[in-house]
């Protein structure tokens, strides 16, 4: 029984970073119609940047730096690189392509600085443990559910009310007609590529806190997680990316928590396991949990 | 930006325009006309006239299909548009309502209506509501339906919706591209109805529309394009009588009879062709 409580928490809080990430990918999709290949290295920059700083701008400061970094790369990524030429409704795959390079280039040169250390981010939860009920769980989860919780509530609000979120989803639905109404479209699509940054960075603080041993050069990979979430979500859907990612979240902790009874699958069933349940979804429902005609914008 | 001053009773003024698409697909030729200030202009013309590419210029989203003013201008009262983006004809007031209505199938009637405002950027409350109560009052059974997906509209609705949107940042002149398209004759006739309202209350109207006969009942002046050129121009009372709009717009058959009807299709077969490749 605490087995599984312990498992559900681990899922919750994996689920809820993932989240951050995934709906970066969703975001990013759904304005621009790229899938961003860079995502991961985005978000090994932003938590690098929160190593190398913390130490002198304190936690919180190098936190907020890194948070704007991260998004200003993203947007500077997307509006002079992807869309140096305008506006262009038929450009999205070769895009798509020119993410995997500037994947390529980042990631060689974090790699080149973080080597084969291990990156503290200096984050105030450090190993520390709370009872909750009958269970024991780490103060860096219950910090990254409630953090990463009201981040993505923020962003639903975001997509809701605001006049960003309705140029977003309306230029998602029709780009011409969007246009007639006026919206910016270059500019709205920028500012979807640093928000999807900020949320790269900010989930890169919680993948590196406790209990993970500290940021790697791999710490970026784990963007590849989220990639199955946000497709199995949709791809285009802001709650199916939520869901996807509390689902991938979830089967990662209990592959994890009960690892020994699922020992016929093999070692490392970890690993593939998001992979496995993407595919599953997808044969059932073939675009996505809450992915409809809006998935396959052209 | 630097915006013209709005003048009291601005005009649209298209001269000499010529448009290309990919840099070779000649869509219009020395096109010029104007729509006077709270009038109403009619457009006709066969498929690949080049009627669309006409307003895509003057509503700056020629760019999204590849194409490009070579010559001449656009003036909307003191402000230039030609080679300028879409918010620049919205912030002058010149709006444009979409062929085949393209309405935010996924989004609320409401969220479609707040869209239609997106391009006057941050707006004082009371004038968004007034623009809302216009279109409600215009559109009574929009109001009705505030929270229903639009994607869930009829046809009929839609166009409705597709009208009240553009309504919603209170334009000077209207562009209308095809809003009887697939309408039921019953529907056609309201939106006449409403054009005519729109109208009477300040706003100018350029009409394009292969209904000729309603579209020649609306308006003041008529202009027939063909293959990229300005053909004909005229009072739209006055064009109604020719016998080259009968025959072609009208489907009435004078003296001449069959072989001017064949000579007709000719021209439209023509025209289709070159749009086929120039807009698609």
């Amino acid at each position: 029984m605490t087995t599984l409580l312990d498992t559900l928490f681990n899922g919750l809080a994996l689920g809820t970073v993932y989240a951050l990430v995934a709906l970066g990918f969703v975001i990013i999709f759904k304005a621009s119609g790229v899938m961003n290949f860079a995502h991961g290295s985005l978000l090994l920059l932003g938590g690098y940047l929160t190593a190398v700083l913390h130490d002198d701008l304190g936690f919180a400061g190098a936190l907020a730096v890194s948070v704007l970094a991260t998004a200003a790369v993203a947007g500077v990524m997307d509006r002079f690189l992807l869309q140096a030429g305008g506006p262009d409704p038929h450009g999205a795959h070769v895009q798509t392509i020119v993410t995997i390079g500037v994947d390529i280039l980042i990631l060689t040169d974090l790699s080149r600085r973080i080597g084969g250390d291990l990156l503290s981010l200096g984050d105030p939860w450090g190993d520390s443990v709370s009872g909750l009920g009958p269970v024991t769980v780490a103060d860096s989860r219950i910090a990254a559910i409630v953090v990463s919780g009201m981040v993505i509530a923020g962003v639903f609000a975001l997509f809701r009310y605001t006049s960003w979120g309705l140029s977003l989803r309306a230029a998602a639905e029709d780009v011409e007609a969007a246009s007639l109404m006026g919206v910016r479209l270059v500019r709205i699509r920028m500012l979807a590529w640093c928000l999807a940054g900020a949320l790269a960075a900010l989930a890169a603080v919680f993948l590196a806190a406790f209990p993970a041993p500290g940021l790697e050069r791999t710490t970026g990979q784990i963007a590849l997680k989220a990639f199955p979430a946000a497709i199995l979500g949709g791809m285009a859907s802001p709650p199916g990316a939520l869901a996807g990612s509390l689902l991938i979240g979830m089967t990662e902790a209990l592959v994890a928590g009960y690892q020994s009874d699922l020992h016929v699958l093999g070692e490392g069933f970890g690993d593939v396991a998001p992979y496995a349940v993407m595919v599953l979804v997808l044969l059932v429902r073939p675009t996505g949990l809450f992915g409809g005609k809006a998935a396959v914008r052209v | 930006m630097p915006e013209a001053p709005p003048d009291e009773e601005p005009a649209l003024h298209v001269e000499g325009l010529d448009v290309t698409y990919g840099r070779a697909v000649s869509a219009l030729r020395s096109v010029s006309l104007t729509v006077p200030h709270g009038t109403v202009v009619a457009l006709l013309g066969a498929n690949g006239a080049g009627k669309t590419t006409l307003l895509r210029a003057v509503s700056g989203t020629l760019r999204l299909h590849r194409g490009a003013v070579t010559a001449g201008r656009i003036r909307y009262g003191a402000t230039e548009l030609d080679g300028r983006d879409p918010v620049a004809a919205v912030r002058a007031g010149v709006v444009q309502v979409p062929e085949g209505r393209r309405v935010f199938a996924g989004l609320t009637v409401d969220e479609n209506l707040r869209s239609g405002g997106l391009g006057l950027g941050r707006r004082r409350p009371d004038q968004v509501s007034e623009a809302r109560e216009r279109v409600f009052t215009l559109f009574p059974r929009l109001a009705e339906r505030t929270r229903q997906a639009a994607g869930l509209l009829s046809g009929g609705e839609q166009q409705m919706l597709a009208i009240g949107r553009a309504l919603m940042a209170a334009p000077r002149l209207l562009l209308l591209d095809e809003p009887s398209l697939g309408l039921a004759p019953q529907m056609v006739y309201r939106i006449a109805e409403v054009v005519r309202e729109i109208n009477a209350q300040g706003t100018a109207v350029l009409l394009v529309e292969q209904n000729a006969g309603m579209a020649l009942s609306l308006a003041d002046t008529a202009h027939v394009l063909e293959v990229g050129e300005v053909r004909l121009s005229g009072p739209a009372e006055e064009l109604a009588r020719t016998d080259a709009v009968k025959r072609l717009y009208l489907g009435e058959t004078t003296e001449e009879g069959a072989e001017a009807a064949e000579e007709g299709a000719e021209t439209a077969q023509r025209a289709g062709t070159t749009e086929g490749q120039g807009a698609a």
